[in-house]
């Protein structure tokens, strides 16, 4: 293998989420939830802002490698402003994208998500990339519980 | 100095990764199994399967003369007085818990301190925590230097008269460093507490004798030293196994049995309930000999010299920072500065060399080491300086790939 595959890895635009994430930092009011990925330490805060059934703010706090901070600041790019419904369906689209399914976007707005393909053809790092969108399915999860 | 020449007979190392020829610097994880390990194995099951101690036939006996035959070998490898104080289980972590179950709960009692060090291995800790809250003794722990080590006066100021047990590590999996359990023991015993050590990272690399060392309790897996995984050992001394009550209860395991009650048998089978890993004792007797018939000096001067001309190239890298002692046991766990761990081994494994990143199963470690994760290279019989420069050479397209990104 040569840098051709590690650039599949680490594209430009994952490097740049890597090094200056969207969304970064914390909500005073709203839910937070916290999420480790527990076999390599990884950790991520979510904090979400939901009003009558649209995520009207998200931001993250966190620590990790590229792929899962990456991950986490598209994540917060996209759902911002979506229905929760529509941003449970781009976590679903995310899933089928890293278990290589057919994905069929319906729509959807994916902003830079797609970026992160190439993850697929790195098995021991798809858990690094769904980190953040397990988390954003847990607090949503959670606020219809409340 | 010449290394030892065998990565041959190691067949799994002999394969291409990524297009590059495989590079294993993750021993310290598992090791790779020698042919004769694997040849052992699948001969067992051709020519002697059967279960043990049962049965008048053939076969039956000759499983039984494999698997108390490899109870033996392990018993003169690691200076044993008694083959019953060997104890078969599935590896380090079984062993633990079997000493935190039997002998925690009947002889720990609230009040009574468990004193551990700050470097432990996850399953050196989680069994004393639980012991903890079911009996009410408080954890203690002995801290550790700037360096990543222990000090006497440290041990002295932690055990004290109400330590019921000690429970430590030999060498640490994450720094490498190397505990003086022998002076650890003998104070501990002063005091009245008893030993345990986790000897997962040690036996794969020196001589260890249980009667030196005088602990009480010696536990380790033999996947780590080029046997199957699955099988480990328990050593005790006899005096205080034969106080602890079995663990697992069932077919093997007892004397006399009637509808209403049972008695036991005695050691080491006690503690051996169900049809024991008479395959994997087979395989770790082989690995042992394997080892033996190197020797242990000589694999430990190996890994010596490995481990010092890989820790000159890397002093001679900028932005690398490494943890633990100078003194230290075939591991170097280290980070490239503003490189996550986890994108160090992804380019690494592009190169085929295959190193691990995490937290390495020691959460608190690495808040000690102020880190989230680390990156880790760990060298056994097989690696050669090649490997090293392989790694170091990987580790610069790493330094590179990721300083173009930035």
């Amino acid at each position: 293998m040569s840098f051709n595959n590690l650039d599949t890895l680490y594209r430009q635009v994952i490097m740049d989420h890597y090094k200056n994430p969207r969304n970064k930092g914390t909500l005073d009011n709203g839910l937070t939830l916290e999420m480790n990925n527990p076999t390599c330490g990884d950790r991520i805060q979510l904090h979400f802002i939901i009003e009558d059934g649209t995520v009207t703010d998200a931001k993250f706090e966190g620590e990790g490698c590229s792929i899962s901070l990456a991950s986490a600041s598209m994540m917060t790019q996209v759902v911002k402003g979506k229905s929760v419904e529509e941003a449970l369906k781009l976590s679903q689209y995310f899933s089928d994208m890293m278990l290589g399914k057919e994905t069929d976007s319906d729509g959807l707005e994916l902003g830079d998500i797609e970026a992160l393909q190439g993850v697929q053809k790195f098995p021991a790092r798809i858990k690094c990339a769904t980190l953040a969108w397990k988390a954003m399915e847990k607090a949503i999860d959670q606020e219809d519980e409340a | 100095m010449t290394l030892l020449d065998v990565k041959s007979d190691f067949p799994l190392l002999n394969q291409q990764i990524n297009d590059h020829s495989l590079v294993y610097l993750d021993s310290a994880a598992t090791a790779q199994k020698p042919q004769v390990v694997i040849d052992a194995v699948s001969d067992y099951y051709k020519y002697d399967n059967a279960n043990v101690h049962r049965g008048v036939h053939t076969l039956g006996q000759r499983a039984t003369d494999a698997y108390e035959g490899a109870r033996e070998t392990v018993t003169q490898f690691i200076h044993a007085k008694d083959s019953k104080e060997i104890i078969f289980t599935r590896g380090t972590t079984s062993s633990i818990n079997i000493v935190a179950r039997s002998y925690g709960d009947a002889f720990i009692t609230a009040g009574d301190e468990i004193v551990l060090t700050e470097m432990e291995h996850h399953s050196n800790l989680i069994p004393w925590q639980q012991v903890a809250k079911r009996t009410g003794a408080t954890l203690k722990f002995i801290p550790l230097e700037v360096d990543g080590t222990i000090t006497m006066t440290s041990v002295k100021e932690t055990i004290t008269e109400k330590t019921k047990l000690v429970a430590i590590t030999h060498v640490s999996n994450v720094l490498g460093t190397i505990n003086p359990i022998k002076d650890i023991t003998s104070y501990a015993h002063d005091l009245g507490a008893v030993v345990l050590v986790d000897g997962a990272q040690a036996v794969p690399h020196m001589a260890v004798d249980v009667e030196e060392l005088d602990c009480d309790f010696y536990a380790f897996s033999g996947h780590k030293l080029g046997a199957p995984t699955g099988i480990g050992v328990l050593y005790g001394k006899a005096a205080l196994l034969n106080q602890m009550a079995p663990v697992e209860f069932g077919g093997e395991m007892i004397d006399f049995v009637s509808l209403t009650s049972a008695t036991f048998k005695e050691l080491p089978w006690k503690f051996e309930g169900g049809t024991p890993i008479i395959a994997g004792a087979v395989g770790l007797a082989k690995a042992i000999d394997y080892l033996q018939t190197i020797g242990f000096d000589k694999i430990a001067a190996h890994e010596k010299a490995l481990t010092n001309y890989a820790m000159s190239k890397l002093k001679q890298l900028d932005g690398v920072d490494i943890y633990g002692p100078e003194e230290r046991c075939g591991l170097i766990t280290f980070n490239l500065t503003d490189v996550h761990p986890h994108d160090t081994a992804t380019v690494l494994d592009s190169f085929g060399v295959a190193v691990r990143a995490g937290h390495h199963c020691c959460q608190p470690l690495m808040k000690w080491l102020n880190v989230t994760a680390t990156a880790r290279a760990s060298f056994y019989v097989y690696n050669t300086f090649e490997d090293v420069d392989l790694f170091i050479d990987g580790l610069k397209q790493a330094k590179e790939f990721f300083g173009d990104v930035f």
